[in-house]
């Protein structure tokens, strides 16, 4: 598979399998976490969090605690905010949007159970976790506000009375005459959709190592991140550090998915004691600590509803989206985003008009929500295919048929949605052919009548989808956040003649390493193994946003392919300077400088980056070798380049216990040029299974106090090997022209439709008994509640 | 926690005989990564769930986070680091590697010593039973079917070889 790029042969990686370099140290034992990492003079930091959903702290005692062995040093709300100036997480693009000054510490009142009010700093993490449990806090319970159902009522206590409400954020689309096109609908269905709130877990907990020496004010920070350069402007900021004082690291990182991308409270505090005691001082959340303060997500209401006409066009679909978000917006993207995003995507494969669309983000006393994988897409993806294929049904026609019917045309772009989302070129037709044809729809539709014949009930269900990928500064920067939407590649060529490549993009498993490792060196035209990439160290990489929104092989590669054609150019000038000929007859292919007539070596890159390193002496006077370049890319054509795709699943209900069996699952996804194959793929399927997990397993579960009742992974259920099904996968690919490279995202096109999927598939087992679920995730229960069984 | 309480632990680590005083608190995964600097093994849920901290006690899987230190007076342990150096997994590792069945690595040291206990028990293991017997490790981000296949590829290698004779330690010297 070739991209149309010009210039990259024949040294070409790209949309070759070239297997990451840097697996190896990982498959080795030697990946270098957060928590793998010493300092002389560390610190552990344990926490004491509230117990409590909310409630008022009337005294907290720290005396015990302090006297503990190996304890260094304790500190409350008080004593932090010393240290950490509080944050608001709002920001100016999403109109009217309220939230209260949030802590690293709580002063005086807890808002959800898990909320730190105390930290202790002790020689080893067994005697910080020893001594805070000394530590005597005094609660007075105040009323929680745990159902957002209820939240905006004024019998509802106001968690911020300073706010007046408990309203977060609220926005309405409305493209006009939508009532008119719901009473000329031939059909109109409607659902209500229910989303569990879940969370990321990542295998690697949250982890902080930060270090302050005070004779510089120099400020290191080794964390888990995706946005170094984020967090190095917020540490600066909320520490009054000036920015070049601090430099922020991520190592490897053990899986992101959006969750530490964040600004989380407890990590402030360890930056704000490594300030105060002017020691390195580390912290690791446990399982536990991870379950009720790693940001929760997709907790929504969503009733929909569809209008068709005769024939199975859609004439108007209209929401009403009501999310929790916990006590506070978090900082600095804010918890606005996910509902946003379901009022933009919702309907957005299909061309159709009429759309109107309700948000209300409410306050609670549950942990934040905030961006996790897919942000808003599982929710928009369901709520569209779950009221398409229910129109299907209603009309008694084929759900691939009414799709087909529906879709927007591939010669249609650019196109602009009924929500108002841009286009650039999409690919629906083609996915879907693709699909039908690699699961051989007929052939299943046909086994799933016979067996339905014999007792077994099986089910087919699809889910078309679109992603948000390669965000301009409308994602972000637009609203006022200090969050690039650029990002740097720095190429230095070494006097070996091999590449050193410095990215702004940031690496948590994704393969953004091996990427851009293809990209320099198809553009350079040295052999892969020869480019050394670095990443992570805001010392060290061009600014960038980092990796997130699948913008890492999109912006990060863009850059990555520009730098890589200007340091060629440098590369062929030096070589002319040396062989006194012209630079137009000179190419760069394998490492060597060859003749563009003959392709015939005229000069090793070794040789010419030797002299261009250590005898300019030999070089005209004029001449200067310029052997590091950097350039930064930012997409500004489009808000995001959109990809699109198409998933289906093949499920068995058991109607007499509600067990769902995964039997197989086939994605179609246009990510525009392929860099790496296997990398894509592994993205998509790695991203499935996390769909599938909210949709039959993930929900933090709550009492009406606001206690999580399964904060453990023994309780807290995710997909594992046994019960996963094997996933085949195809590719159409539409390059962006927004960009040389042509790139597109695809880290999130997975976990977006899999949920959409698998109802619809569920949902057409259970058709023959006119049961329906709408409710994730889909348990044994709420199946058999359906079927009216229990 | 006083003196009086604390072990004087010897045992062998990865062909290393290693002594030290632990407390008698400390698990198996704290006394590897803090005391002997093994960080190759990982705590994932601390509770016996998520198989982030496997490792090998005289041949069989244990979890890290739910074995006392202290207990292990006199045992046999090995961790990816020391399957890694003796060459025993390279083709394992080899597979892993080709066939990108890691993102972040954080749950593949775990990964691979229970594929290895299962390649040990049952070397012609088929997709269902490597799935099942992995139901215990935890990943997040492949979805599991690139683990499978990397252990099914490296199954099908090793039967071959012991009828080839010694590819699958070819294999092993070609991966280091």
């Amino acid at each position: 598979m070739n991209a149309p790029v010009p210039g990259l042969k024949p040294t070409n990686y790209i949309g070759q399998d070239v297997p990451r370099q840097n697996a190896k140290r990982l498959l080795a034992g030697r990946g270098q976490f957060t928590d793998d990492l010493r300092l002389p003079r560390e610190l552990h930091a344990a926490f004491v969090r509230s117990p409590h959903a909310h409630a008022r702290i009337v005294s907290l005692n720290l005396d015990a605690a302090r006297k503990a062995p190996g304890v260094f040093w304790c500190g409350n709300g008080q004593d932090m905010a010393r240290a950490v100036s509080p944050w608001v997480a709002t920001l100016t693009h999403f109109k009217g949007m309220k939230s209260a000054p949030q802590y690293a510490i709580a002063l005086n009142r807890a808002t959800w159970q898990g909320e730190a009010v105390a930290i202790i700093t002790a020689q080893t993490r067994a005697q910080a976790e020893d001594a805070a449990q000394l530590v005597e806090v005094e609660y007075e319970p105040l009323p929680a506000v745990t159902d957002m159902e209820t939240a905006l009522d004024a019998a509802t206590p106001v968690i911020h009375p300073d706010l007046g409400d408990n309203l977060a954020f609220t926005r309405g689309v409305d493209t006009g005459e939508v009532d008119a096109a719901f009473a000329g609908a031939h059909l109109v269905v409607e659902d209500t959709f229910r989303m569990g709130r879940h969370t990321g877990v990542c295998l690697e907990p949250r982890a902080i190592t930060a270090d302050f020496n005070p004779s510089e004010q120099q400020l290191n920070v080794t964390m888990g991140t995706q946005a170094p350069h984020m967090m190095r402007d917020i540490f600066a900021k909320h520490l009054d550090l000036p920015e070049s004082n601090v430099r922020v690291m991520a190592r490897d990182v053990g899986g992101s998915f959006g969750i530490k991308v964040h600004v989380y409270p407890d990590e402030m505090a360890i930056v704000g004691a490594a300030k105060l005691l002017g020691r390195p001082v580390r912290y690791l959340a446990d399982r536990l600590e991870s379950m009720t303060t790693d940001i929760h997500s997709r907790h929504h209401r969503v009733k929909g509803k569809i209008g068709v006409d005769k024939d199975g066009k859609i004439i108007a679909i209209e929401i009403d989206d009501l999310t929790g978000i916990g006590p506070y917006s978090v900082y600095p993207r804010t918890s606005a985003v996910e509902g946003n995003q379901v009022v933009n995507l919702t309907g957005g494969p299909y061309d159709f008009k009429h759309y109107r669309a309700e948000l209300r983000v409410v306050f609670q006393n549950k942990t934040p929500t905030c961006q996790y994988r897919a942000v808003g897409h599982p929710i928009a993806v369901a709520v569209t295919e779950g009221l398409v294929d229910h129109a299907a049904q209603a009309l008694g026609m084929d759900p691939a048929e009414f799709r087909r019917r529906n879709l927007i045309a591939d010669d249609k772009y650019p196109f602009t949605s009924a929500s108002g989302m841009k286009f650039e070129s999409l690919s629906h037709h083609a996915c879907l052919d693709k699909l039908l044809k690699l699961m051989d729809y007929e052939g299943l539709r046909a086994e799933q009548k016979a067996l339905r014949a014999k007792g077994v009930q099986r089910g087919i269900g699809l889910a078309a989808l679109i992603e948000v990928t390669n965000p301009s500064a409308a994602f972000y920067g637009v609203g006022g956040a200090r969050i690039s939407s650029q990002d740097g590649c720095t190429l230095r060529l070494e006097p070996t003649g091999w590449v050193t490549a410095i990215t702004g993009v940031t690496e948590q498993g994704q393969g953004t390493e091996g990427i851009i490792s293809q990209v320099v060196a198809s553009a350079v035209g040295v052999p892969v193994e020869h480019v050394r990439v670095i990443t992570g160290d805001t010392d060290v990489t061009p600014y960038g946003g980092g990796t997130w929104a699948s913008r890492g092989a999109g912006i990060g590669g863009e850059a990555a392919l520009q730098a890589g054609k200007a340091l060629k150019a440098n590369v062929l000038a030096l070589a002319a300077a040396i062989l006194n000929r012209d630079a137009a007859g000179l190419d760069l292919r394998a490492a060597q400088i060859v003749d563009t007539q003959t392709g015939e070596t005229v000069l090793a890159l070794a040789e010419a980056a030797r002299i261009g390193q250590y005898r300019p002496d030999t070089l005209p006077r004029a001449f200067q070798p310029e052997l590091t370049v950097s350039r930064q890319y930012g997409q500004r054509d489009y808000p995001f380049i959109f990809t699109n795709g198409i998933q289906a699943s093949y499920v068995e209900v058991d109607p007499d216990t509600g067990f769902v069996k995964l039997l197989k699952h086939w994605m179609v996804e246009d990510c525009g040029t392929i860099i790496n194959p296997a990398l894509v793929d592994e993205q998509l399927r790695g991203g499935i299974v996390q769909g599938i997990g909210g949709a039959l397993f993930e929900e933090c579960l709550y009492d009406d106090t606001g206690q999580m009742l399964n904060a453990t992974l023994a309780d807290y259920l995710v997909p594992m090997a046994a019960e996963m099904p094997d996933m085949i996968l195809g590719h159409v690919e539409t390059p962006t022209k927004s960009s040389e490279l042509g790139a597109k995202g695809a880290g999130e096109a997975g976990t977006a439709g899999a949920p959409a999927a698998i109802m619809n598939a569920i949902n057409d087992a259970l058709a023959p008994f006119k049961a329906r679920v709408t409710e994730q995730p889909f348990t044994p229960e709420r199946i058999l509640r359906a079927l009216g069984k229990v | 926690m006083t003196t009086e309480h604390i072990v004087n632990l010897t045992l062998n680590v990865n062909g290393e005989s290693v002594s030290r005083a632990v407390e008698p608190r400390t698990h198996l995964i704290d006394f590897l990564r803090n005391d002997l600097g093994l960080t190759g093994s990982h705590t994932g849920c601390e509770h016996g769930v998520c198989g982030a901290c496997t490792v090998l006690v005289d041949g069989e899987i244990v979890r890290g986070c739910l074995t006392l230190a202290c207990q292990l007076q006199g045992a046999e342990v090995q961790t990816v680091e020391g399957l890694t150096e003796s060459g025993a997994i390279a083709d394992l590792q080899t597979a892993f590697h080709q066939r990108n069945a890691l993102q972040c690595g954080y749950c593949t040291p775990g990964m691979l010593v229970c594929a290895t206990a299962l390649l040990n028990q049952k070397p012609h293991a088929s997709r269902e039973e490597i799935r099942e017997y992995l139901s215990g490790n935890y990943c997040r981000c492949t979805g599991y079917e690139a683990i499978v296949d990397a252990i099914e590829t490296t199954a099908k290698n090793r039967s071959a070889g012991k009828k080839l004779g010694a590819a699958a330690n070819t294999t092993a010297k070609e991966a280091a």
